[in-house]
Order: C-alpha cells, then sequence, then structure tokens
C-alpha cells in the first residue's frame, strides 16, 4: 500500500515535468508579440532552474535519505560544470579572439605553448560525457572512502565537506592550474556542431535538463523504494543499529555518496552551457549552502520536495534580487528560519502532498 | 581502584609470536566443542575506569544464561565486546573455536550469527513494522544486492508469521515509532530472531513491559534457547527466576558468582554487593 502511494506521487511529478516542458516548449513558439509568449531568456532561465533541481534532488538522496549533511555539494556540480566547459572551450577551435586553433584564448593569453595533459580528450563529446560522471564520482569515492570509514559523522563531516569545495574554489582560481583561473570557462560557440547562441538549441537544453531530472528522479525513487532505500532509512535513524544488523554503513554511505555527486555533475554540465560560463565562483562554499536551504525548504526526504524547494527558491530570487537586490539573503534567511519553524518537513510536509519514504505514525 | 596496576599488557606472549600467523576472519563457524564463547583474560579501561576486569566468560551452545550485577557492573561493556563495538586492551574473544571477534567489525560480527538488542528500544522509526522485520532477515547484506532485492511469497509469509509471534500482525505496515514501549521491545526481539543468529545477547527485555507480556517474553526467550544461546541481562529479579537459567553475577567487572538462582541467593558475597535485603525473604 505504501508502494502505491510512491509510485502516485512519482506519476505526478512525471506528469508535473512532462506538463512544463509541453507548455513551455508550445508558448515558446508563439509569435514574440503573443501575451502568453515565453521568452528565449525565461526558456534558459527555467532550464537553469531544472539543473539546479536535479541538484537538489542529488543533495536530497544522501542528506534527506541518508542522513549525510554534504555542504559541499557545488564542488560536484561545478566539477561537472568543468568537464562540460572544457569541451565547449575545444568546439571554440580557431574562432577565438587569437585565432589559436591548439589553444583556448587564455592558455595563449598565458603564453602557454601546449595543451596540458588533462585537457586532451575534451575534443570528443563522449569522452568527455564519461569525464562529466567520472571525475565528481572519483572525488567523492575518495573523499567518503576515507570520510566513511574512519566513521566522521554529523556535523564534522559537513564541515569537511564544507572545507573540500572551499579548497577546490581556491585551487580554481589559480591560473596556474590551467582552467582559466578567475575568469573561468566562457566564449562558448558549440554544443555537438549545435549553435549555443540559437533559440532552438536553448529549447533543446531546457528540454534536456527537463529529461535529465525526470530520468534522475526515476533512478532515485528505484533506488529509495528497493531494500536499499530501507537501508539508507535505518542508517539515517539507527546508525548503529544498522550495522548489528550486520549492513556495512560505510559501504552504503560511499555507494549512494558516490552516486549522488555524480548525478551533480550531470546537473553542472547541463548548467553550463546554458548559463554560458563556468568560474570558480561556483565552488564557493555559499552555494553548497543555498542548495541544503533549497532541500530543507522544499521537503527533506522526499525528492519532489527538494524538487519543489529548488524550483520556488530560485524563482523568488531573480524575482528579488530583481525588485530588491540586497534584501534577497535577508529574505532567503527569514524563508528558512520560518519554515524549519513552522513546516519542519518543509513544503512537501503539508497535509495535502503524498507521502513518500517516511510514514505518519498511527493508522 | 588503581587503574594503572591492574592494567598490564603482556610482554610476550609466547603463543602469539607471529600476529599475522593467526588466521584472519574465518566463515565457518566451528561449535563442535560445545562452546559458542569464549572470552578470556579480558580488560578494558576507559580513561582510567576499570569497566572490564580480567574477566573470563563462556557460554554453551544452546544455553541459557542470565547476566545479572549492579549498575556499572560491566554488563553492557561486555555485550559491547562481543559485538564489536568495543574493543579491549588486552584477552581474547573468539566465537565458536574459529572466529576470533576481536579481529572483526560489528557488520561481520552480526552476520557471523551474533544478534544483540539494545537496551533501549532501537527499532527504525520511520520505517513500518514489515521493513524493520524485512532489514533484519538474513540474506544479502551488500549494498547491490540490497537493491536488487524482491519478494518473495516465501519471504513475506516469513515475516507475517514472525509479527504473529510477536503481537504485531494488526501493526505490520504502521510506523515503528507509532508503537509502544513494549511492542517496541518485541519488535526488537522478533528483528533478532529474524537475522537467525547462533548467540542472542539480550539486554533488558523486560523493561517497560506489563506482567503478561513479561511471561510471554519469558516463554520466547525460553524456546529460543537450545537452538541458539541465548545471553539475557537482566535487572528485574522476578523475570531472571522466571527464565530458570544459570545465572553469572558480575561485580567491577569481573564474574563474582555463577551458579543457578537459589545458590545465587545464598552467596554471601553476592548478598553483599548486589542483593543486599532482596535475599532476605
Amino acid at each position: 500500500m505504501r508502494a502505491g502511494k510512491s509510485r502516485l506521487s512519482t506519476l505526478l511529478f512525471i506528469s508535473a515535468v512532462v506538463t512544463l516542458l509541453v507548455t513551455v516548449t508550445t508558448l515558446n513558439q508563439l509569435p514574440a508579440g503573443h501575451e502568453l509568449h515565453v521568452g528565449n531568456f525565461m526558456v534558459s532561465l527555467l532550464g537553469k532552474y531544472l539543473t539546479y533541481a536535479i541538484l537538489a534532488v542529488a543533495v536530497d538522496l544522501v542528506w534527506g535519505y541518508l542522513g549525510i549533511l554534504s555542504l559541499g555539494h557545488a564542488a560536484f556540480f561545478a566539477l561537472g560544470g568543468y568537464a562540460m566547459g572544457m569541451y565547449l572551450m575545444r568546439q571554440i577551435g580557431d574562432r577565438g579572439v587569437y585565432g589559436n586553433p591548439d589553444l583556448p584564448d587564455f592558455m595563449v593569453f598565458l603564453n602557454w605553448t601546449e595543451l596540458p595533459w588533462y585537457w586532451m580528450g575534451f575534443d570528443s563529446f563522449a569522452f568527455t560525457a564519461l569525464m562529466i560522471l567520472l571525475v565528481p564520482g572519483l572525488l567523492a569515492f575518495v573523499f567518503g572512502w576515507f570520510a566513511f570509514r574512519s566513521r566522521v559523522n554529523g556535523v564534522y563531516l559537513s564541515i569537511i565537506t564544507q572545507a573540500m569545495t572551499y579548497a577546490l574554489m581556491l585551487a580554481f582560481f589559480r591560473n596556474e592550474m590551467g582552467f582559466g583561473g578567475n575568469n573561468g570557462l566562457t566564449d562558448f560557440k558549440d554544443l555537438l556542431g549545435f549553435d549555443l547562441r540559437s533559440d532552438d538549441v536553448r529549447l533543446g537544453l531546457f528540454i534536456a535538463s527537463g529529461v535529465a531530472l525526470i530520468f534522475v528522479y526515476l533512478l532515485c525513487d528505484s533506488i529509495l523504494r528497493s531494500r536499499l532505500g530501507k537501508v539508507a532509512i535505518a542508517i539515517r535513524d539507527a546508525e548503529d543499529r544498522t550495522r548489528f544488523l550486520g549492513y556495512r554503513v560505510e559501504r552504503v554511505k560511499l555507494a549512494l555518496f558516490t552516486l549522488s555527486a555524480m548525478i551533480a555533475g550531470l546537473a553542472g554540465a547541463l548548467y553550463v552551457p546554458q548559463v554560458g560560463i563556468i568560474n570558480p565562483g561556483e565552488f564557493s562554499p555559499l552555494n553548497s549552502i543555498e542548495v541544503v536551504v533549497w532541500v530543507a525548504i522544499g521537503g527533506r526526504g522526499t525528492l519532489y520536495g527538494a524538487v519543489i524547494g529548488a524550483l520556488g527558491v530560485n524563482y523568488a530570487k531573480t524575482w528579488f534580487t530583481g525588485a530588491y537586490p540586497e534584501a534577497w539573503l535577508f529574505a532567503l534567511g527569514l524563508l528558512f528560519v520560518l519554515v524549519t519553524l513552522a513546516l519542519p518537513k518543509g513544503i512537501a510536509g503539508l497535509r495535502w502532498f503524498p507521502s513518500q519514504g517516511k510514514k505518519e505514525g498511527g493508522t | 581502584m588503581s587503574a594503572a596496576g591492574n592494567y598490564q599488557k603482556p610482554l610476550i606472549r609466547r603463543d602469539r609470536t607471529f600476529e599475522f600467523l593467526i588466521p584472519q576472519y574465518v566463515d565457518d563457524l566451528d561449535l563442535s566443542h560445545g562452546t559458542a564463547l569464549y572470552l578470556e583474560d579480558i580488560s578494558v579501561n576507559f580513561d582510567g575506569f576499570q569497566a572490564i576486569n580480567n574477566l573470563n566468560f563462556y557460554v554453551d551452545t544452546g544455553e541459557l544464561r542470565c547476566l545479572i550485577g549492579p549498575n556499572g557492573a560491566g554488563k553492557t561493556t561486555l555485550m559491547d565486546i562481543v559485538t564489536g563495538k568495543t574493543r579491549p586492551d588486552t584477552g581474547s574473544a573468539w566465537f565458536g573455536q574459529r572466529i576470533n571477534l576481536l579481529r572483526m567489525d560489528e557488520a561481520q560480527i552480526a552476520q557471523a550469527g551474533i544478534g544483540r538488542k539494545f537496551q533501549k528500544p532501537s527499532v527504525f522509526e520511520n520505517l513500518s513494522v514489515f521493513d524493520n522485520l524485512e532489514l533484519s532477515m538474513t540474506g544479502t547484506r551488500t549494498v547491490w544486492g540490497t537493491f536488487r532485492a524482491r519478494m518473495s511469497r516465501e519471504t513475506v509469509e516469513r515475516i507475517e508469521s514472525m509479527a504473529e509471534t510477536i503481537n504485531l500482525s494488526e501493526q505490520l505496515n504502521q510506523s515503528a515509532g507509532s508503537l509502544s514501549h513494549g511492542q517496541k521491545q518485541w519488535l526488537e526481539i522478533g528483528m533478532l530472531i529474524m537475522q537467525n543468529p547462533i548467540l542472542l545477547l539480550v539486554d533488558e527485555p523486560a523493561a517497560g513491559m506489563t506482567h503478561q507480556e513479561m511471561d510471554k517474553t519469558v516463554e520466547l526467550l525460553r524456546s529460543l534457547s537450545g537452538e541458539r544461546a541465548v545471553v539475557v541481562v537482566e535487572h528485574d529479579m522476578e523475570f531472571v527466576r522466571a527464565l530458570q537459567a544459570p545465572v553469572t553475577v558480575l561485580h567491577q567487572g569481573s564474574v563474582l558468582a555463577e551458579g543457578s538462582m537459589d545458590d545465587i541467593q545464598s552467596n554471601s558475597d553476592v548478598m553483599r554487593v548486589y542483593l543486599g535485603t532482596e535475599s532476605t525473604t
């Protein structure tokens, strides 16, 4: 009977995303003067929000269901973004400002004569696609291997994830790293031969983000509905008890943390072509904290709650930073405090949402 | 209690010259000598507090044993050692003749066949009674295995029949957090049995139970022994008496006395440190 409820919420979720995709696509095709026309700026903005929603699902998977409060997930997002950015840089070819066919502009500017070894292979989209998942996944695996094996938990784990993203930010700021330093990677032209500035490609990226969100949601949902999902909740609620039942807690954590990082990397890779730039600012600790706030507001421990939080808060942010730019962080802080006090389960905890993953007490 | 004096690591153990020669974790349990658990010369020191002091404790296969002792006697620490939560400073702990418990972590020990019920009922409150039993059931414990695990008709029936045994059939789909204290105790005992362990460590099973529930618990624990070894830690003397099992009294981290409940109650040492006035009745 619980499975039925969970399937219902999945079905509702998918229909909602599909409806969004279809509506926006249709309204985008209307002539520009039409009052219902959705402009290309809005399409890209929504596409960006959808990638944030994927990131929020990744965070919710490890925080809401496994109890790992990661304050460094933006790092995995940014790494996926950088991998995509490197591919897009290579696609520029000799159309850069300096017209150098072998080197990206910033390397010419730094008087580099040859491509660093870690840029090799990023001419190929297949290789890039692999790296988008592998690089964040590998970092999460190595990080998690040491952290979970040593049983680093709770706030200590959160602090070291925060330190990790901060360290990466400092590293990527350095020109010597070969990732464009402070300016990052930008001035992209093509993706798979399609012009990134064309309206159709922007719409395509928006749809791809929506499809990716559905795919990620289904993947996470299938995990959470399996026995593995129950083990995850058991670890979240009583880690020691789970160990005494014979489960290798550190392996479950490692597997899901790595998967979550790969999902975050995918989100980053979809994000970069839509915003047109990736720079070390994406590693900023504040970004990771913001993701956690989206999930908390939307409803930790429900996948669709995380999506609602990401979309809702980012929409509010866009509106707020337009209307009252200085007040946004205060508004976000206030919202966070209010939600924590009044709605501990977030927006998804409101009565008219179906329960998912967690059950209410009583019959 | 001069901790430093009591606590000495032997400089050389002639039977353990080459640590690497001692077989690593062996998963076939060998109980052919009829002893399920060997704890020998165990000492644990927590920052100067000697929780366990040169303890020797054996449990036979299929035996039901009660462990009593005043607060701080080391009962819970003993369980922590057996289940891998605490590492002793000295001594050895073997499960059967071949499994060295001191080289395994909690999950390996649980998989080898030692189950534990905690003092404070610890069930997974956000999961249903059914899910709690499902997770405890013997079977795959790997990440991939649990992801692919499917419920067969047979396993569902097994869970349902366990729910019946522990009187929770009605609450099967209810979250464990909504159960009463006594029901949680029962659920945890049920989870323990689902693990199908060879050795059960049961910490204060009767806490928070009514008299009828206690009688049922006694009956259940007695029925479990025989096939499995059961060690029960309990404060309630009436409950211990009802179990009709040999009793071991711990005091300041060592065994003070062993014997039947009647022997124990007439033992002058025990009367002095523990039973006090209760033994005069």
